[in-house]
């Protein structure tokens, strides 16, 4: 076993889970406070992104970019809330889907337009350039950036939804809806922060991404799929859920990548698990999911006296 | 109500008012609605348009006095960067030619295949039986390649790939009207092979996306390379591919493999190339590979100073700087236009146009003849941007690969520079198994 390797997985894994986190983190309130099925919510991921290089491009300085870049996201989660959610949580699940597949083309299209099918990079300062090496482990330094900005994130959002009166409400409105509103609470202006806030939460994701994988079309649509995964495993509504389940699914799927052929090997022809095992692990988290729903359908830690 | 269903007729919007039709898509649109009269868009459309429709109707020219070519490429997502590229040499093509084809209008209908087979199925089906295209090319992607093969070549029409080279098709499935101006998949990482084994490595990790062509690749380098390969991932690939090799770079650097050999094409090379600097690969496993590092990918890696690209080898079958007039005025021409140099995609589009060019030449203009069409086509007789070349007898190109390397031009732009030949007049290994 090589315990370095194994490491550097680890801390691989807890990246992935901490991006995919943040996507989540606004899924799972929109889902579980508005009942609303929001799609599109990948595309805030991509307007990030392309927000954040835009403006690096401009300015020359990334960490003033993300600042300004996660305000302007979060005002196109307003707009959007505004004008084309809101008009929706009356409806059902299937036109909510419909419609807001239908801003993921829109985005997508817009972003084509502006930003040209190319895609656009992000340039790290060179600080952020190097390597680390923690204990003879040598990691990129920024993937160690992201690892703490999602820490970080953690931390605020946990103290935000336990410890102020917006946290309050947010976990109130995930428990029990009907309740909220009767006790008289502006319903609409909740709504409105909390996607918007969640909006926030994955352009911010995507400002991470970026610089690794670059701003590209459908970026968001590529990864919404398994944030959906990580919502539904940590039960909807949940933030503690979906926290849990982004870093198990972080590991599951990047230790699934790292090792499965290996394992495979162990009672397979090594051409044969050398088929198998990309197809295989990129099954495993939809395993976990199918696992989960049969023995646990409302998720690993579904809210407090939910109504669901 | 237009009527021009009769199948010889064609209408010439685009010649009779180029400035209304700018474009080939409107073009096509207003012919669909020809095709349909009793379609319920004819009413939407404005009158003025109908009425310069209608008035083209006297103009309608026969068929045969158009040669009609098909385009399928990526024109969305991402990798709609490589299709545009395409799209910029067929043009550039069509130009050089003076927009004819031994006296006849060359129509190209570009058609966008969503990085997806199933739709490059579908377009593929739309070129044969709706606009009844003389040849369908184009095809960045292997699987979307097989997925619409059999259509176009059921129809009795010529199928001319300008990228994919499955080896499929260049084996026991190889057909007659079947021919590409780019190589079989397997080659050019071969000529790699080749490479590694000059270089005296022992040892390397191989990392490819899992589809048709990237097991091709992994093959083909497997069969040449005389030392160990120590590992492999295949990574997911597709409209949800992976774009994260944290995993597999991590594996690579503990696999004590001596070099690391990659396929990514079209954006995800950038994104390889960024992570593999990022993770401070360049001094322990230099990096060799094939359709990875372009011109599309080598101004973006530029842009964010990313040096770890430089020095990189790759093999291909040309360069933009082949010492050759046609590619000086290929290269020339194209960066005239568009500023950055033209890609391989760009180059081997631009010679599907000249192939056909020479075919449809050589036959004095007559489409009908499928027999002399096919023999002229695979004489090859056109100065292709890569210089001359033949066809084997499963109609894949038997021709030169070089070695080159990522240098700075004498303005500083990153660019591959040819290095040497590694293999001269080479064939694909999969044409034994072809019947023709």
């Amino acid at each position: 076993m090589d315990w370095q390797l194994l490491i550097s997985q680890l801390l691989n894994g807890l990246q992935l889970g901490m991006l995919l986190f943040l996507l989540a983190a606004g899924l799972t309130l929109i889902f579980g406070i508005m009942d609303f099925i929001n799609l599109s919510h990948g595309s805030f991921y991509m307007i990030g992104a392309f927000v954040c290089a835009t403006l690096v491009e401009r300015t020359g300085s990334l960490i003033a970019s993300v600042v300004i870049a996660v305000v302007i996201v979060f005002g196109v989660g307003l707009l959007v809330e505004r004008f084309v959610a809101r008009k929706l949580y009356a409806h059902d699940h299937l036109d909510q889907v419909l419609v807001t597949f239908g801003l993921i083309l829109i985005f997508d299209t817009l972003a084509h337009l502006i930003w040209g099918a190319a895609g656009m990079t992000i340039p790290l300062p060179a600080w952020l350039n190097g390597q680390i090496d923690i204990a003879g482990v040598i990691i990129p330094g920024y993937r160690v950036l992201i690892i703490s900005a999602g820490l970080a994130v953690v931390v605020g959002l946990f103290f935000l939804v336990t410890r102020s009166r917006l946290g309050m409400l947010i976990r109130a409105g995930a428990s029990n809806r009907t309740m909220v509103t009767a006790l008289g609470v502006n319903i609409d202006r909740l709504y409105l922060v909390v996607f918007a806030l969640g909006a926030a939460l994955a352009g911010f994701a995507g400002m991470l991404i970026a610089p690794i994988t670059e701003a590209s079309i459908g970026m968001g649509n590529e990864i919404i799929i398994v944030a959906f995964v990580v919502v539904i495993v940590g039960g909807i509504g949940s933030i503690k859920g979906a926290f849990v389940s982004a870093i198990l699914i972080g590991f599951i799927d990047t230790l699934g990548r790292s090792y499965l052929d290996d394992l495979l090997s162990l009672f397979l022809a090594t051409r044969y698990a050398e088929t198998a095992a990309p197809a295989l692990s990129a099954m495993t988290i939809y395993i976990l999911m199918a696992s989960v729903l049969a023995f646990r359908p409302q998720g690993l830690f579904p809210p407090a006296s939910s109504m669901r | 109500m237009v009527y021009c269903y009769n199948k010889p007729f064609s209408i010439n919007v685009w010649g009779w008012c180029p400035g209304i039709f700018g474009n080939i898509r409107k073009r096509v649109r207003i012919r669909s609605i020809c095709h349909n009269p009793e379609s319920v868009a004819v009413m939407k459309f404005p009158k003025a348009i109908l009425w310069a429709a209608s008035l083209t109707m006297f103009q309608a020219t026969a068929l045969a006095d158009t040669v009609k070519i098909g385009f399928i490429t990526t024109l969305t997502t991402p990798a709609a960067v490589i299709g545009e590229d395409m799209q910029n040499a067929v043009n550039l093509a069509v130009s050089h030619l003076g927009g004819k084809m031994a006296g006849k209008d060359i129509e190209v209908i570009f058609e966008d295949d969503g990085f997806k087979p199933e739709i490059g199925k579908q377009k593929a089906d739309k070129l044969v039986k709706k606009d009844d295209v003389d040849f369908v090319t184009g095809f960045i992607w292997s699987h979307v390649l097989l997925a619409s093969s059999k259509t176009v070549l059921d129809s009795g029409k010529f199928l001319i790939s300008s990228n994919a080279g499955p080896s499929q098709l260049a084996g026991k499935n190889c057909h007659a009207n079947f021919f590409s101006t780019s190589w079989q998949n397997d080659q050019t990482p071969m000529a790699m092979g080749e490479v590694l084994n000059q270089d005296g490595l022992k040892s390397i990790y191989v990392m490819a996306p899992n589809y048709a062509a990237g097991k091709d690749m992994v093959a083909g380098v497997e069969s040449v390379f005389k030392g160990e390969v120590v590992g492999k991932d295949l990574t997911k690939w597709g409209k949800d591919r992976q774009l994260d090799f944290s995993a597999e770079l991590a594996k690579a650097k503990a696999s004590g493999a001596q070099a690391l050999f990659v396929f990514y094409p079209g954006s995800a090379g950038g994104a390889f190339i960024t992570q593999y600097q990022q993770a401070g690969l360049k001094d322990v496993l230099p990096l060799y590979t094939v359709f990875t590092v372009d011109s599309l990918s080598l101004p973006k890696l530029q842009s964010t100073n990313t040096e770890g690209v430089l020095g990189s080898k790759s093999t291909m079958f040309w360069g933009p700087d082949l010492d050759n007039p046609v590619n000086r005025k290929f290269v020339e021409d194209f960066r005239a236009v568009h500023g950055n140099y033209p890609s391989f995609y760009a180059a081997q589009s631009y010679d599907t146009i000249m192939l056909i060019n020479s075919a449809v030449t050589a036959t004095g203009g007559d489409l009908e003849d499928r027999d002399a069409l096919r023999a002229a086509l695979k004489k090859a007789d056109y100065d292709s941007v890569r210089g001359r070349y033949s066809y084997g007898n499963n109609h894949m190109p038997i021709q030169n690969f070089y070695l080159r390397e990522v240098v700075a031009d004498d303005d500083g732009n990153w660019t591959t520079r040819i290095v040497r030949t590694v293999f001269e007049n080479h064939q694909d290994p999969y044409a034994a198994e072809c019947p023709n």
